[in-house]
């Protein structure tokens, strides 16, 4: 906590000096709604909650539950990728939607777009017992303001086939590897630019690249390359989950960068598989509830945001997609669930060293963290992933 | 009254559907596109209503874009001459050869793919081409080797083919249909084999049927990009692709909006042949 | 008329060709009862235990519900505007006439994204609540294409002599549309209908953007499919859905002419 605000103080003052030397003007570090004030107590449920989310964080076994207590009846529209949710959450939601799930690549557009309002982390009790890393994190906390409670986070990992590989692999090498052309896959999107920045960042430390998402124009340039040169080793640039699991299942790859969701469906289906994650580190991502500027229901979105930060329900969630919670309380219930899957999700990890090795996703913007302006913003990545892929 | 005043009847008829479409689709179409014309500050990312032509000039410079382009144009062609093909004969055979009721059962045949739902039937294609679907293992079970199409250009034209195939048909039968059989009789009479009867007489004329049936699939395939995302390979980017990548957290509506024009321009050049051509006589 | 091989050889690619169209079908229905929720193949086991599964999901219910609903509507609407529209371009010569065809077509021709971002972009403008009245609008904006193309090139096989016969005999206006124009176009009328109806009844790109809290039956199954762990019961529905349509669709090919109107004599 203490050292969330000294980060927030400094980060304050660097933001302060900081703009004192740009001539542009252009650069808002101000969030538009950091003024907004959040609600300072929970009302009465309004009956109903719309809620933008990725598929199955709102299962019937911990959605109806919820209904039932707090008679707040949910109206779920999943949505298939980050782009999506922000286009869906603009203008604050439009008056449609009051909460949305957003991964670590969208927090900070939705932040700085204005389409999220701060929240008050007092009317969650829950959140004093989650992992210090999530109370705080750089993608949904811009000068000690909360613009969403974290939900669930998960690495991205190196899934491989067991039958190819009977030594597991320790490098993120071998998705770079010629010997594995066309039995590679890699997620469709721009964001993995960064897992490709991460890997340079210990192969070619002459780069100087410190953050994988806040990339000099060289920085930038370099990771490009790599994903170039990779290209013609891909056999599908798999954009939804079972497209991955699909290419493990039928052999058409055998190694790839995945989520642990993808390991633990294609185990239950008795394929060959397993993941891990390498030396050189991984990329992560972590879910946020965010709640809509334009909430028309923030009562019920607060009961909701208070239910999934349970110890419970957490621990439900995390079974149920194959994520990790962020309440460090919920290693116990999930031991209790089921055996072994605290530590196979890695829910036991507490220490910031081990945080400090996953690099998780964060909007990368035109503005560097320490107030410098040549970091290479996300639509210059979207652009140059259309070349990669090609 | 109204016959008396020639233009006020179209008039009369044209405002209610024109109202409509103006006032939503259009309207909001136009909003959209008009931020071609704009671009994005790359800091706030926010629209900035600066006219310039910068958008079109990266389309037009950069090579990705025209590669991508010409995929997607390729592809689209392809699919139509495939299904073209695919269709005429079948068509033949159910206008002329087949008795009424084959024909009105196949028709149904040929509309009920059009209720099971566009993703599971690209899913199901999914299953057939890979690694060890239906088609490989068919091969290799008489000891052919596997085809390995799975997640290939050629997926994507196969299942395009596939999707659009009934849309072909229809037009195509229906021009059929109306040859009258004494034409065929006449060029006969006057010598001609039958080949050479279908070659010059039958073909001209149901040309406008085969052009009816293009337009929808020379232009769903333009603007699609599922099949892509789930069939297509590692260079599989389709138009709509790159305009689905856009818009989102990257907020550079004006660049999507400037490929959009694309794809229009490209459908207002086909749509102008398909006219010269007579298709809108056919559909 | 034609020769014999040729025949054969014409039956042969019928069969081929509708193989072609079925043999994923048959893979669909086949695959409603595996018991995995990957596909794979060979399958891996055979189960009964996704049809009562989707027969107990209320989501599914509610999507088919709003589907349908959604269809029926927007197919209602688009009946009546897009025969409006093709009966105001056919009987008139005026400037512009092609580009108003141009600008019918612009809802197949465009991606989907654009048209669902344009409507989402405007119906937000306006403080429209997304709702199924907004999915309406959305899919009537392209069914009134496929109405409009039917209906169109039927009237332009309509011969207009027929309707100065009538009103040569003494008919009024009302009368001559009543009893020659309507009859002449309604076989187009309802070919337009069925084909639109199947394009909404299939779309998912616009309905993404223009839904509120509802799901048609396209976004559940899109849903399911990038999810996975319910991917049988996307089987289960559209194998249901094959099913029920049988019945229309056959009376539908009748009606249209699918063997329904007599081969023209001779040429005019």
């Amino acid at each position: 906590m203490k050292l969330g605000a000294l980060a927030a103080v400094s980060m304050l003052l660097l933001v302060a000096c900081g703009s004192s030397n740009t001539n542009t003007g252009a650069t808002t570090q101000q969030p538009p709604t950091a003024n907004v004030k959040p609600q300072q107590s929970i009302g009465a449920g309004e009956g109903q909650l719309n809620l933008v989310l990725w598929d199955g964080y709102a299962d019937k076994s911990w959605a109806d539950p919820f209904t039932q207590q707090t008679g707040c009846k949910l109206n779920l529209h999943p949505a298939g990728s980050s782009d999506e949710m922000v286009s869906l959450m603009k203008d604050g939601g439009g008056g449609q939607w009051d909460m949305v799930s957003a991964s670590g690549d969208a927090d900070l557009r939705l932040i700085y777009g204005g389409d999220v309002k701060p929240m008050n982390t007092a009317l969650i009790p829950d959140w004093q017992n989650f992992q210090n890393y999530f109370k705080n994190p750089p993608y949904n906390t811009i000068n000690g303001v909360h613009y969403g409670i974290s939900l669930q986070w998960g690495p991205n990992t190196l899934l491989y086939n067991t039958k190819k590989f009977p030594n597991k692999p320790t490098s993120w090498q071998v998705i770079y590897d010629p010997a594995n052309k066309g039995l590679i896959t890699v997620p469709d999107n721009p964001i993995q630019i960064a897992d490709a920045a991460l890997y340079l960042s210990k192969t070619q430390a002459s780069l100087g690249i410190k953050d994988p998402y806040e990339l000099t124009q060289k920085q930038f340039d370099a990771a490009v390359k790599l994903l170039k040169d990779q290209q013609p080793l891909i056999k599908h640039y798999w954009a939804l989950a079972t497209d991955e699991i699909n290419l493990f299942q039928s052999g058409d790859v055998v190694v790839g960068a995945a989520w642990p969701y993808q390991t633990i469906q294609l185990k239950a289906a008795g394929a060959p598989v397993d993941d891990t994650i390498p030396t050189e580190g991984a990329t992560g991502w972590a879910d946020t509830w965010m709640l809509a500027n334009k909430a028309p229901h923030p009562n019920c979105a607060y009961m909701w945001t208070k239910w999934v930060s349970t110890k419970q329900v957490q621990a439900e969630q995390a079974l149920s997609f194959g994520e990790t919670p962020v309440n460090s309380q919920a290693c116990a219930e999930m031991e209790a669930l089921q055996a072994g899957s605290c530590a196979q999700y890695h829910a036991d990890q507490t220490s910031a060293a081990y945080f400090s090795t996953i690099s998780f996703w964060k909007t990368p913007l035109a503005t560097c963290d320490d107030g410098s302006q040549n970091c290479v913003p996300y639509a210059q990545w979207v652009s140059a992933w259309t070349t990669i892929k090609g | 009254m109204i016959w008396r005043l020639p233009w006020l009847r179209p008039l009369l008829l044209l405002t209610p559907p024109l109202a409509w479409f103006v006032a939503i689709y259009l309207a909001s179409l136009g909003l959209l596109l008009i931020t071609a014309f704009w671009t994005i500050n790359p800091f706030t990312t926010q629209i900035v209503q600066q006219w310039n032509l910068d958008n079109f000039r990266i389309i037009v410079t950069e090579s990705v874009y025209w590669s991508i382009i010409g995929r997607t144009v390729l592809i689209a062609a392809l699919v139509t001459i495939t299904d073209a093909v695919l269709a005429f004969p079948f068509a033949y055979y159910m206008a002329r050869v087949a008795s009424r009721r084959v024909q009105t059962l196949l028709f149904a045949a040929v509309l009920l793919p059009l209720w099971a739902s566009y993703l599971a039937r690209v899913y199901a294609w999914i299953l057939i081409l890979n690694h060890s679907g239906v088609l490989n293992w068919s091969l290799q079970s008489i000891g052919l080797p596997p085809a390995n199409l799975g997640y290939t250009n050629t997926a994507m034209w196969i299942v395009f083919s596939y999707i659009w195939l009934p849309f072909m048909i229809i037009p195509v039968y229906a021009a059929l249909e109306r040859v009258p059989d004494s034409l065929l009789e006449a060029a006969a009479d006057l010598g001609a084999r039958r080949w050479r009867a279908v070659r010059d007489v039958v073909v001209p004329l149901v040309l406008p049927g085969i052009v009816a049936g293009s337009i929808f699939t020379f232009s769903l395939t333009l603007g699609d990009y599922i099949t892509p995302i789930l069939v297509g390979g590692a260079s599989s980017n389709f138009i709509g692709n790159v305009v689905y990548a856009n818009i989102g957290i990257a907020n550079n509506i004006p660049f999507a909006a400037a490929l959009t024009m694309v794809p229009v321009a490209i459908m207002a050049v086909y749509l102008t042949i398909a006219y010269r051509l007579g298709a809108f006589e056919a559909l | 008329m034609e020769g014999l091989w040729t025949r054969i050889a014409l039956r042969i690619w019928a069969v081929l060709i509708l193989l072609f169209l079925f043999i994923p079908i048959l893979l669909i229905f086949f695959y409603a009862f595996n018991t995995s929720n990957i596909e794979s193949w060979p399958i891996p086991g055979l189960t009964l235990k996704w049809f009562s599964a989707t027969w107990n999901d209320d989501n599914v219910r509610a999507a088919l519900l709003v589907s349908l609903q959604a269809g029926l509507l927007a197919t209602a609407i688009a009946l009546v505007l897009g025969s409006c529209a093709a009966f105001a371009i056919h009987r008139s010569k005026f400037f512009g006439r092609e580009v108003v065809s141009l600008l019918f077509i612009l809802p197949l021709a465009l991606p989907g994204i654009i048209t669902g971002i344009a409507l989402n972009a405007f119906f937000s403008f306006n403080n429209i609540a997304l709702s199924l009245a907004t999915i309406v609008v959305g899919h009537t904006t392209f069914c009134i294409v496929v109405v409009y193309n039917n209906v169109l090139a039927r009237l332009r096989r309509t011969q207009g002599s027929l309707i100065e016969a009538a009103m040569d005999l003494g008919a009024n206006g009302f009368q001559v549309f009543r009893d020659i124009t309507l009859p002449l176009i309604s076989t187009a009328v309802v070919a337009g209908s069925m084909l639109a109806f199947a394009l909404s009844f299939d779309e998912v790109i616009v309905t993404t953007f223009t839904a509120g809290a509802q799901s048609t039956l396209p976004i559940w199954i899109f849903g399911q499919i990038r999810h996975g762990v319910l991917l049988p019961e996307v089987n289960v529905v559209v194998s249901f859905v094959i099913l029920i349509t049988i019945i229309p669709v056959v009376i539908a090919a009748r009606l249209t002419g699918g063997g329904g109107t007599a081969r023209v004599p001779a040429a005019r």
